[in-house]
């Protein structure tokens, strides 16, 4: 079964059409990079998978429930199987670091704190921080150390599968490079189901095991990334072209 | 679901098998931490070989049972054992993130200081704007008349419907109450004298202040605290524009502005009010108490009306955009301030009501 399966998926706003009849799926061990150019509705698709936003026609399921299903038990536990990491790292900006990653696990209602402390520093370990990051509060980090949080409470409820939108965006090539290697390291250690939107190359070349092209309102290619390296739709030409010897 | 973490006991070997996830765990955590806290003191020996998973919340489970050691046999493979060591390399005591802890001098210093340092704020945010004005008194040109218009529509015009509604009701409110008592003593005629100095002189421009604190007060303060957020407010220092004649400045001199226009027009729908009521309860013509307005209520009162919506207009909108300045990048220090704001607000039109009441205590109260 695919954790996630989008079928004929439309979006409208307004007289302004984004989507226009879309398939795909992403399969368990996957790592799935959704490219695009700017506007073309990546991040409005990952909106859809996540449920904020509903598409104008088509359904979306994620881990086999259908996100218009009106029980919304099924559909939290659903939520909770899956990690989300915001382009903008969406921390709780009133809570310290720690608190930030312990609020998933809290919000369990059953896990005593002796429990959560060492889950959230298992976590921050994770992602190459220490003990004392713990107290910062998200006004006072960086923007390398704001991804990594993200990241660290991406993961706090063990997710099966990670939606990253634009992981590397605003990071230098140093610290982007480190970032990705990151999430490489975790995703071969915990098994991770990777989803992906991203316009950076060198994301794809050393992360992506699967791509999926968006233009022109429709999915354009969808694949193993060898095989959708060699599309013949002229955004993949181009998005391609020079990485295309690099990466095979 | 066959795949449910299981753990069993044979021949003194627990034999753990199916996900041990969180996800997983959940439905039945409180049976299973029980299982474990058993097995734990119970057995030695450890078979994690037919785990189909293991997260590192089930691996802080097992290590608390295990009571922070490796058991002394364990089957595991190494994929798995990796996740446990990680778990093991936490150091022993994790440092708790606790509050200070509280002291009472030291938090009624902090507060006294903290009171200090809102004063001298707001003072320096008042010397800034003098000095702003002295500087655009020399070059008209630069005069921020765009903003200054924005600012006078938003807290002034956007005000008049709710002051009026507010006003008009509070207006039948005294008159009414006021008719019952004048009524018993026979002294109808003098709700014109009641009517007129209260309103004008004292629940006009107080109603309008509270009002409009809770209305554009808070309005400031978030604006400014949100383009604090943003850095709305360094990309404006960035371009060379000052903050205080761009953002402060017109804020500030739009209401002071606006305020005495919204007081006129409350107390006028106030006296409405109390005139219907008066009307309709003791039979008071309308023409006889416009008539005998004004011969009641000396014209003192009503300058000293306009002039209290003047100062409160200042008052507020300088403690707004002291608040909206000291927001930090974070949501709670928004909604603190807008809060801070809105209270100081109120509070210091209140006290600063009290001076002009001892102040002009000797001027435009009629001598019978």
């Amino acid at each position: 079964m695919p954790l996630i399966e989008l079928r004929g998926i439309c979006t409208r706003f307004g007289a302004q059409i984004i989507h226009r009849d879309i398939d795909f799926s992403v399969d368990s061990g996957q790592i799935l990079a959704l490219v695009g150019g700017s506007g073309s509705g990546k991040t409005t698709l990952l909106r859809e998978i996540l449920g904020l936003l509903r598409p104008s026609a088509g359904s979306v399921h994620l881990f086999g429930v259908d996100l218009t299903d009106p029980d919304s038990k099924l559909q939290r536990a659903a939520r909770r199987r899956l990690g989300m990491l915001f382009q903008q790292g969406a921390l709780y900006s009133a809570l310290p670091v720690f608190d930030n990653i312990a609020l998933p696990l809290r919000e369990l209602r059953c896990l005593d704190e002796d429990w959560i402390r060492r889950l959230v520093h298992l976590k921050l370990d994770m992602v190459e921080l220490g003990p004392r990051h713990g107290s910062l509060m998200p006004a006072e980090l960086s923007g390398g150390m704001v991804k990594r949080v993200a990241l660290a409470r991406a993961l706090a409820l063990e997710p099966e599968l990670l939606l990253l939108d634009e992981p590397t965006a605003g990071l230098d090539p140093n610290r982007s490079k480190r970032f990705v290697d990151l999430i490489a390291t975790l995703q071969q250690a915990l098994g991770l189901t990777v989803l992906m939107v991203t316009h950076d190359r060198e994301t794809l070349a050393s992360l992506a095991t699967h791509i999926a092209v968006l233009a022109d309102q429709r999915l354009v290619a969808c694949g193993p990334k060898a095989e959708v390296m060699q599309s013949a739709h002229p955004f993949a030409q181009e998005f391609f072209a020079g990485e295309r010897q690099k990466l095979l | 679901m066959n795949d449910a973490p299981r753990l069993r006991l044979e021949a003194g070997r627990v034999i753990l098998s199916g996900r041990w996830t969180l996800a997983a765990m959940l439905p039945e955590l409180a049976a299973l931490r029980q299982q474990l806290a058993w097995a734990g003191t119970a057995a030695k020996e450890w078979d994690l070989s037919r785990l189909e998973r293991l997260d590192s919340a089930a691996a802080v489970l097992l290590w608390r049972a295990w009571q922070n050691a490796w058991p002394a046999t364990l089957d595991i493979s190494p994929v798995h054992r990796q996740v446990l060591a990680r778990v093991a390399d936490l150091p022993p005591t994790l440092p708790a993130i606790a509050p200070p802890p509280f002291n009472l001098v030291e938090a009624l210093g902090q507060r006294v200081l903290r009171f200090f340092d809102h004063a001298l704020g707001m003072l320096m945010l008042f010397g800034q704007m003098l000095l702003d004005l002295g500087y655009l008194a020399r070059h008209p040109r630069e005069l921020p008349l765009r903003e200054l218009s924005a600012n006078i529509y938003k807290a002034g015009a956007q005000a008049l419907m709710v002051t009026a509604l507010v006003g008009f009701l509070v207006g039948v409110t005294l008159s009414y109450l006021s008719a019952l008592q004048l009524r018993s003593l026979g002294a109808d005629v003098f709700i014109v004298n009641i009517l007129g100095i209260s309103i004008i002189r004292e629940l006009g421009p107080v109603l309008v202040a509270v009002l409009v604190a809770g209305r554009s007060g808070s309005a400031m303060t978030a604006q400014i605290g949100v383009m604090r957020v943003t850095e709305e407010i360094d990309a404006l220092a960035v371009m060379g524009v000052s903050r205080g004649q761009r953002v402060v400045l017109p804020k500030i001199v739009g209401l002071i502005l606006a305020m005495p226009l919204i007081v006129l027009w409350t107390s006028a729908v106030a006296l409405l009010g109390g005139m219907l009521a008066a009307m309709l309860q003791l039979d008071l013509s309308l023409h006889y108490f416009i008539e005998n307005l004004p011969r009641t209520v000396p014209l003192a009162n009503l300058y000293i009306g306009l002039g209290k919506g003047l100062v409160f207009g200042f008052v507020i909108a300088l403690v707004a955009c002291h608040f909206g300045l000291r927001v930090k990048p974070d949501t709670e220090s928004l909604s603190t301030n807008t809060t801070r704001a809105v209270v100081t607000a109120i509070t210091a039109v209140i006290m600063v009501d009290a001076l002009f009441a001892i102040f002009t205590r000797n001027i435009g109260v009629p001598t019978l």
